[in-house]
């Protein structure tokens, strides 16, 4: 049972086969190679973004959706999230694309339903399509992906995503340093990265500034004083664009807080990536349900 | 009569190689070997024979939650596990915290015959860390050992009246679960690598040494005898060997799990491994190891917190807090941790719990006229924990194999287990 909970484990080649298969996609046209096949996205936290990305990707391949929101459905009425997976499972859907607040959700879900499970952002543990994503936007950009130096810059502590670039992105040469104040710091560093609490000191070495937003939902504005100091030590802006090389560039994996984390100038500059990350979203989650599906078949 | 030969007997004078006769609820003669006229024979094979195992730490759940656990299960997963005599934490529905819930308890568990239940009573009312609970009342009804188990008290204000009312008390002993809630709130393991690689909150060491370091010096100050219960951190012991240095009256107790397990445990989130405080990192489980070796620590208690399977198969950080341990804990301690010395395993797990409770009749060494609670333990066997006695199976270790197990367990003379066969 194939599907996508993490890229733990994932080797170069494993991670460039897939990009590769993404890169397939992105100028291709609707497709039928998958009707008769049914996908269904269980979101248990709230998304339109990614939801849609996920949506479009499998319209394209030709697989019927069926949606679920808990907010509309029986989980408010204290339905178990196992029993929904099992209810989800009955009703019959080939591949499910699970967002969770739970790290372990799509592990216990892909256990009751014996069916592939897509990781489309669980808890704070790793968003791997975001991932795949972003180092494909970057293959693009560079032409390359060994070498480039990224800085990933914000609440690290509680972003699945930045969880997701440190299982992968080295794996495929990108050399990753943390940035941020102490609080948003994951507590421990197994991975053995850099670590810095000054943005400046970094911009003019890296080649890529990833920025995260500060997640409130998790609580963690309740770590940091103000918004306002924190986009003054942390925010992008033009003047620290301009301390970057020249072909240094500007990632964000959204929703953007503009005037915190990035402000305006910067969020639209031709150094920033962040309309073509949303765009390569489609083709690599049709790589990543073809790849589920055809596991299934 | 029974009559147990050719076993390894933990005696006033050491361990000696004897036969054991016991006659009523008393031993009877030790060395001697008798003649066998219809008297039950027991062959022991060279497996220890030694004072019953006492267990400071149960969640028995009896009144309340009796679909994960009641006295009488939690009693034949006790001898199972060869333990005559536990103590019951009160956190039970309604928790036991005056003089009716521990007249109550107290009685239904007089009628308990597997093991000796010993019922402990509520710090604070209602377990609400808000106001003293009845402890006039419920030291008349018996109880001795107080604790708000699964949470510390919440105030130094609030546990210093607590320590200051029980010093008058004789034989009253506070047990503290320690655990900081502004910083173990939102936690679900350990915060170590584990928690850092999975996004997961962390509970902290710090949660607990501050905890323990508070309560330390209330104890210091009111001269309470104070029991920390489950230390998992090397820095609550360096803290625990500083406050006896300067004549604090302290004792405490490690789990079989921590002893055993370490956060690595925890990276499939397996909720059989989700305990609090959680299994903490390599350094945190050797120094446990040898703070158990040392005398820093006095005992092992298992903790043992049944929850079902259908509460346990849950996510992780949504599953309820708690392992079983009752029907393991022999095995992983006298192996694991203690390396296979019948000495200080009896030391651990029955004389010196025995004493910290009060138990005059448990864990005593074996001599002609000592009573008859006993565990008879082969620490060479292999075997699979599976198919508990307890209501529940939340076990870290099941489907392990572990070396050692129970053959046999006697209280008052009766044998209230037999198997380990296989
Ligand atoms: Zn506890």
């Amino acid at each position: 049972m194939s599907g996508l909970i993490t890229l733990h484990g994932w080797g170069r080649e494993r991670l460039t086969e897939i990009l590769d298969k993404a890169e397939g996609y992105v100028a291709s046209a609707q497709s039928t190679a998958f009707s008769g096949a049914t996908v269904t996205c269980a979101f248990f936290e709230a998304s339109t973004r990614t939801r849609l990305s996920f949506e479009r990707a499998a319209h394209r391949l030709g697989a019927y959706v069926m949606g679920f929101s808990p907010e509309l459905s029986s989980v408010t009425k204290g339905e178990s999230f196992k029993d929904t997976i099992l209810t989800l499972t009955a009703i019959g859907t080939d591949v499910f694309i699970l967002r969770h607040t739970l790290a372990d959700a799509a592990d216990l879900a892909a256990g009751w339903s014996g069916r592939p499970v897509i990781n489309a952002g669980l808890g704070s543990r790793e968003h791997p399509t975001q991932t795949l994503i972003d180092a494909l936007t970057l293959r693009q950009e560079f032409g390359r992906l060994d070498g480039l130096r990224m800085a990933i810059v914000g609440d690290i502590r509680n972003s699945r995503v930045a969880r997701g670039h440190l299982i992968a992105l080295p794996t495929l040469g990108v050399e990753l340093t943390l940035v941020g104040p102490t609080p948003f710091m994951p507590q421990d560093n197994p991975w053995g990265v850099r670590t810095s609490t000054n943005l400046d000191d970094e911009l003019g070495d890296v080649d890529v500034v990833y920025l995260l937003r500060i997640q409130a939902e998790r609580g963690s504005s309740a770590d940091i004083p103000s918004s306002a100091g924190y986009a003054r030590r942390y925010g992008m802006n033009e003047e620290r664009l301009s301390m970057m090389k020249p072909t240094g560039v500007v990632m964000h994996p959204g929703p953007i807080n503009r005037g915190v984390e990035i402000d305006d100038a910067t969020a639209d500059s031709e150094r920033s990536l962040l309309v073509r990350q949303v765009a390569n979203g489609v083709p690599v989650r049709m790589a990543v349900i073809a790849e589920a599906l055809e596991g299934v078949r | 009569m029974i009559v147990v030969r050719n076993a390894r007997v933990l005696t006033p004078s050491g361990i000696e190689d004897a036969s054991v006769v016991i006659e009523g609820d008393t031993v009877h003669s030790v060395g001697a070997e008798p003649e066998a006229n219809g008297h039950q024979v027991i062959e022991a094979g060279g497996a220890w024979l030694g004072p019953g195992l006492v267990d400071l730490h149960v969640h028995l759940r009896d009144p309340g939650q009796t679909w994960k656990e009641d006295m009488r299960s939690g009693a034949r997963a006790a001898a199972a596990g060869g333990f005559t005599a536990l103590v019951a934490m009160p956190n039970t529905d309604p928790p036991v915290d005056d003089r009716t819930t521990a007249t109550a308890a107290v009685e239904r568990a007089a009628g308990i015959e597997d093991v000796e239940i010993v019922a402990a009573g509520a710090l604070t009312r209602g377990r609400s860390g808000e106001a003293l609970a009845d402890f006039d009342g419920m030291f008349e009804a018996g109880v001795r050992i107080f604790s708000d188990d699964g949470d510390s008290v919440p105030t130094a204000g609030l546990l210093r009246r607590a320590m200051a009312y029980l010093r008058d008390l004789p034989g009253a002993l506070i047990a503290e679960h320690a655990e900081d809630r502004s910083l173990a709130a939102t936690g679900h393991l350990h915060e170590g690598e584990v928690a850092s690689r999975l996004g997961i909150a962390g509970l902290p060491a710090l949660a607990e040494e501050l905890v323990v370091a508070r309560d330390l010096l209330l104890a210091a100050t009111t001269g309470t005898r104070l029991h920390i219960q489950h230390v998992s951190t090397s820095g609550s012991l360096d803290l625990i060997r500083r406050a006896r240095a300067e004549g604090v009256e302290v004792t405490s107790e490690v789990t079989p799990h921590h002893l055993a397990l370490e956060e690595s445990a925890v990276e499939g989130l397996d909720t059989n491994f989700k305990m609090y405080p959680p299994l903490r990192g390599r350094d945190d489980r050797v120094a446990l190891v040898e703070a158990l070796r040392d005398g820093t620590i006095d005992v092992v208690a298992t903790d043992h917190a049944p929850h079902t399977t259908a509460e346990k198969e849950v996510p992780f950080e949504e599953a309820p807090r708690g392992v079983i341990g009752l029907e393991t804990a022999a095995a992983v301690v006298a192996t694991n941790a203690l390396g296979g010395d019948p000495r200080l395993f009896f030391e651990r797990m029955s004389i010196a719990p025995a004493g910290i409770a009060g138990l005059s009749r448990h864990g005593r060494l074996v001599e002609k006229g000592s009573p008859a609670n006993l565990v008879l333990f082969d620490p060479n066997l292999r075997w699979v924990p599976g198919g508990f006695a307890s209501k529940s199976s939340n076990s870290p270790f099941a489907g392990i194999e572990l070396t050692g197990r129970v053959l046999m367990t006697i209280r008052e003379g009766k044998i209230t287990y037999e198997g380990g066969s296989g």
